[in-house]
């Protein structure tokens, strides 16, 4: 049994939440108490029954606005698979909420109402998926009993669809056409769309090969904590604390350490007072080096072969996250692993209209505003693009007025 | 050997990471200790991240003075085979002080007044992180809640200035006064949770399995019977096999009547089971936002 991660983009009304709702509730994954919570509750369908999108809408706020304004993890198990699901809000004034929640999935369910096919907004949700490197899609066609659960409207949704994915270079595209409201295809198969042969969403979801093997990645180990006992049993010990980002690594490999540029081994492999030979990529271990080097947090171990070149300067996606706008003469925190340094942008090269993916020229960003920027750091960083490393190649950026996360990074080039 | 974590192994992994950027971000962190399980599991993740050598906080634990007996034995048990240090508030001085006021009635508690003294505790030792044992499937408003979360002078929690969370990469930058509680379990469910004691080994308090004991019933609910609790001649003793599903304040931790006296048992109950652990609490049955409520004052 793994984890998968998903997050949910759909504009308002789109039934999001009804379909997340559904996917809880089908698969008994809500308790007696919570779900009389629900009853309590005087939220109810028109034809009332009890209506499944509270139980993802949290906040009293929310529920006051009826609509889900932050992200909202959610968790439920089958036999096959534990799900986490970042519930994110689909309106244009909350890309940073929805670039949020996708940060951490491996996939993403973009829902699109049958009766209006691909909007604007499923334009831009696709954008920001292809942006944050989500491997896997999968389209839902919404609220199908609305359309009288025609193949006819749900091909032609497929097919305006694909044109879009190749747009926005999406690698992995299923479609599923289901009824939210109803259940169908949602975790039991439809009898009112014969015509659909594959799977249902739950089953799909359960199936998928979203392990994009970072284990076949170069290794990565950002030092986050170096363990000296100091005891006097233990006087020349020597630890590096860290999680392998990706890769594997075994006793014998040769290391380098980032961004000094210095040379070692790895004589020894930790965990909780067992010897490992190998460590593979999400694991946090404890490394011992054969030579004593002066490491500390902030320092990248990396694999000897393919490491990045250290550098200043890099090309990068920005998407702006505060409502304070970018100011290109400040000097920001970039917070890259375990590693903190200042950083200024130097260049704006272009923002995109995330609705029309058009770029122009500007000269800063406000809120939700997302484009490709040049920026230099104080210190070195040893990153790799994001493309080739998700957890490597991003970073977010610090307003040292406020402390916020003002912006997230995802670098393109490293120059 | 295989190329892809078991779930429980990435969860684990997860945590570890997180308590090591505690330790790698913050001047003075401490790990909030209620004794409860959720509690005692990420003491043992503590060990996992830090040993051989010491942690680098303390275990704090705010005592309400309506104690579980078991749980305060297991908590010294505890403290003289890790070795760490343990700080004790106490919410009694709390009420010494004038600070808080005890609450009158039959349905009195000590639950609400603990914040204050909690409070008054990271004040007083300047702790600039405090980790907790919080997780997001508990309740709808801890669904949104952040990894690292970061309270004001007043402890408050503000769902609507929450900082964005990206990736692993968890910014604990703040100001003076300010700090930030940190829930390394934050994606284990309840289960989760169950599943790893087990399958780590995991010593519990005795209350966790059933036994006798001698109960009353409250507002539907089973409490035990005890000088803390405020009773009357209505109140009817009973003796009853229960177990808990938390451990808080023994006046407002309500039992469950259960035969699952090991984790087996446990494991099974739970997965079938017809009510969530927070429906044994009786301070969130108040309201339906009550534990909203409770969080931007600051409680954990
Ligand atoms: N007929 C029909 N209505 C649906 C379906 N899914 C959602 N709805 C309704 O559409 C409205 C918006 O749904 P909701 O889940 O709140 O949308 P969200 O804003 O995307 O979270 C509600 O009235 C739902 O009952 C569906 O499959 N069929």
């Amino acid at each position: 049994m793994d984890i998968l991660k998903f997050f949910t983009a759909g504009s308002v009304d789109d039934g999001k939440s009804t379909l997340i709702g559904r996917m809880l509730y089908d698969t008994d994954s809500i308790l007696a108490d919570q779900l009389e919570a629900l009853e309590r509750s005087n939220r109810k369908n028109d034809d009332g029954t009890i209506d499944l999108a509270i139980l993802t809408d949290g906040l009293r706020a929310e529920r006051e606005q009826g609509i889900t304004i932050d992200v909202a993890y959610k968790y439920f198990h089958t036999d096959k698979r534990k799900f986490i699901i970042a519930d994110t809000p689909g309106h244009i004034q909350y890309t940073r909420n929805m670039v949020t929640g996708a940060s951490n999935a491996n996939l993403a369910i973009i829902l699109i109402d049958a009766r209006n096919g691909v909007v604007e907004q499923t334009v831009r949700h696709s954008y920001l998926v292809s942006l944050l490197g989500i491997e896997e899609v999968v389209v839902c066609v919404n609220k199908m009993d609305m359309v009288g659960y025609s193949e006819t409207v749900f091909s032609a949704i497929v097919e305006k669809y694909k044109a879009l994915a190749d747009k926005v270079k999406l690698k992995h595209v299923s479609y599923i056409p289901v009824s939210a409201l109803k259940g169908d295809n949602v975790v039991t198969p439809s009898e009112n769309m014969v015509w659909y042969s594959g799977t249902t969403l739950l089953n799909h979801l359960e199936l998928v090969d979203v392990q994009q093997d970072k284990t076949k990645v170069n290794a990565r180990f950002p030092v986050q904590w170096v363990i000296r006992p100091q005891t006097d049993d233990l006087h020349d010990y020597r630890g590096y604390a860290g999680r392998l980002q990706t890769g594997v690594v075994s006793v014998g490999d040769s290391i380098q350490v980032l961004p000094s540029g210095q040379q070692s081994s790895i004589v020894r492999i930790e965990f909780f007072g067992a010897d490992l030979q190998q460590a593979i990529a999400g694991q946090s271990v404890v490394l011992h080096l054969k030579d004593d080097l002066d490491i500390s947090r902030g320092d990248v171990l990396v694999a000897y072969e393919n490491a990045p070149i250290p550098s200043k300067e890099i090309e990068a996606d920005l998407c702006w996250m505060d409502s304070r706008a970018l100011d290109t003469s400040l000097t920001y925190f970039l917070q890259h692993n375990s590693k903190i340094t200042r950083c200024k942008i130097n260049e704006i090269m272009y923002s995109v209209d995330i609705n029309t993916l058009e770029k122009h020229a500007a000269d800063s960003f406000k809120l939700n505003d997302i484009g490709r920027i040049v920026l230099k750091t104080a210190d070195e960083l040893a990153a790799d693009s994001y493309d080739e490393n998700r957890s490597n190649g991003a970073a977010i950026l610090i307003d040292p007025r406020t402390n916020i996360t003002v912006g997230a990074l995802m670098f393109r080039t490293i120059l | 050997m295989s190329k892809q974590l078991d779930y429980l192994d990435e969860l684990e992994a997860e945590a570890i990471y997180i308590l090591r950027e505690v330790a790698g971000q913050f001047e003075r962190p401490a790990l909030l200790f209620s004794g409860g399980k959720d509690s005692i599991t990420l003491v043992h993740l503590a060990e996992k991240a830090f040993r051989p050598g010491r942690f680098p906080f303390p275990l704090v634990h705010i005592d309400t003075g309506h104690n579980f007996e078991e749980t305060i034995s297991y908590r010294d048990d505890l403290i003289a085979r890790i070795g760490e240090k343990l700080i004790v508030g106490y919410v009694q001085d709390s009420i010494d002080q004038g600070k808080v006021v005890e609450q009158k009635g039959k349905n009195a508690s000590r639950n609400a007044l603990q914040t204050v003294t909690l409070l008054d505790t990271i004040a007083k030792y300047e702790f600039d992180a405090c980790i907790g044992g919080a997780r997001r499937d508990e309740e709808k408003a801890r669904a949104k809640e952040r990894i690292f979360s970061v309270r004001d002078e007043f402890g408050q929690w503000d769902p609507k200035r929450q900082r964005p969370e990206l990736w692993d990469i968890y910014n604990g930058k703040i100001a003076k006064g300010e700090n930030v509680r940190v829930f390394p379990i934050s994606n284990w469910t309840e289960l989760d949770v169950w599943n790893y004691i087990k399958r780590e080994n995991i010593a519990l308090p005795s209350i966790y399995f059933a036994h006798e004991r001698d109960c009353i019933t409250r507002n539907g609910q089973l409490m035990a019977a005890s000088p803390f609790l405020n009773m009357d001649e209505e109140d009817i003793v009973t003796k009853s096999t229960v177990r808990f599903r938390t451990v808080g304040d023994i006046s407002c931790t309500a039992a469950v009547l259960s035969s699952a006296d090991n984790l087996d048992a446990i494991i099974e109950e739970i997965s079938s089971s017809k009510i969530s652990e927070r429906g044994a609490r009786i301070d969130d049955k108040v309201s339906e936002a009550a534990m909203e409520d409770r969080k931007k004052g600051g409680y954990f």
